[in-house]
């Protein structure tokens, strides 16, 4: 076999590479942050797979199954926190989310 | 042959990845991060994790991309606004992704080669399947049980964000209904002739 763990985690680092570009690149827009978020997540998940599968134990894949869990149940409260900002603001402009600054 | 289909996969996920972040539109967005997510679970059947690529399919697509996609289509917002000066962002941005690539290939390199690896993605059992469930429900059971938990959580967090109070709005009050007497309901009128009531 010729795939190594060295390609999956390539993949992973240019993943999240991709990521963290994408949270400052949209930094106006919160929807694209939350997908670069989950960008981010999903590079961790290839790298959990990949480490637990070279390495012949399947622990990896347990925690990549958790990760996958709280991302979900980020996704979810995040885009409901966004949907009550929008109703109270009217717009989601990530800069003028100041009201707590006092 | 794997070698081939890795490069297919890895080329479509960083393609697909960088269009997640450029993409003019939300919704274009949300449909390349479903490529994303699909792609990704094309990697991680190729090592036999089919399992995770599944649940990869009917978590991220069929649940978290598509509250994504009713989110961006539910909010009345101008993104062709919120797009404007992105390009200012780009030099920075850029040079953070490059410390960032540089770092991690810094740190793979000090290491040195592949480790000694023992591929194995279904250890002590037939199928992957069999392998996560074995130790999922003995081991890990306590974790199993705190990720249901915060899926809970999540749950009654995002009903009792969104749950809103309207007023003026007509609702069915079932336990006023079934409550109702004949005496409170119906009042008998005397009408005098001529008069009305």
């Amino acid at each position: 076999m010729d795939l190594t763990i060295n390609h999956f985690l390539t993949i992973s680092a240019i993943l999240f590479t991709i990521g963290v570009v994408g949270i400052f690149v949209n930094r106006k827009n919160i929807i694209v942050i939350l997908m670069a978020i989950e960008l981010i997540l999903l590079s961790v998940n290839i790298n959990l797979v990949a480490f637990s599968v070279f390495s012949g134990t399947i622990e990896g894949q347990i925690f990549a199954m958790l990760v996958l869990t709280v991302a979900a149940a980020e996704a979810a409260v995040g885009l409901a926190i966004l949907v009550v900002y929008f109703r109270n603001r009217g717009d989601i402009a990530v800069e003028s989310v100041d009201l707590m600054k006092g | 042959m794997e070698l081939i289909a890795f490069y297919i996969f890895a080329a479509i996920v960083t393609v697909s990845a960088l269009a997640v972040i450029m993409a003019k539109n939300p919704v274009h967005s949300v449909l390349w991060l479903i490529l994303t997510f699909f792609t990704s679970a094309g990697l991680f059947v190729l090592i036999g994790a089919e399992f995770l690529a599944m649940l990869l399919v009917v978590v991220y697509v069929g649940a978290v991309a598509v509250l994504f996609l009713f989110v961006v289509m539910m909010l009345d917002v101008d993104f062709v606004e919120l797009k404007q000066g992105t390009l200012r962002y780009w030099p920075f941005a850029g040079l953070i992704g490059l410390a960032f690539i540089a770092e991690i290939a810094l740190a793979s390199f000090a290491r040195g080669g592949a480790p000694n690896t023992t591929f194995d993605a279904a250890p002590g059992a037939d199928t992957n399947t069999e392998a996560i469930g074995q130790v999922m429900y003995t081991d890990y059971f306590l974790l199993f049980q705190m990720a249901g938990l915060i899926l809970l959580v999540a749950m009654i967090g995002a009903i009792v964000l969104t749950l809103r109070e309207r007023p003026g709005v007509k609702r069915q009050n079932i336990a006023k209904q079934t409550s109702r007497r004949r005496e409170d309901a119906i009042e008998k009128v005397s009408v005098e002739p001529g008069k009305g009531i």
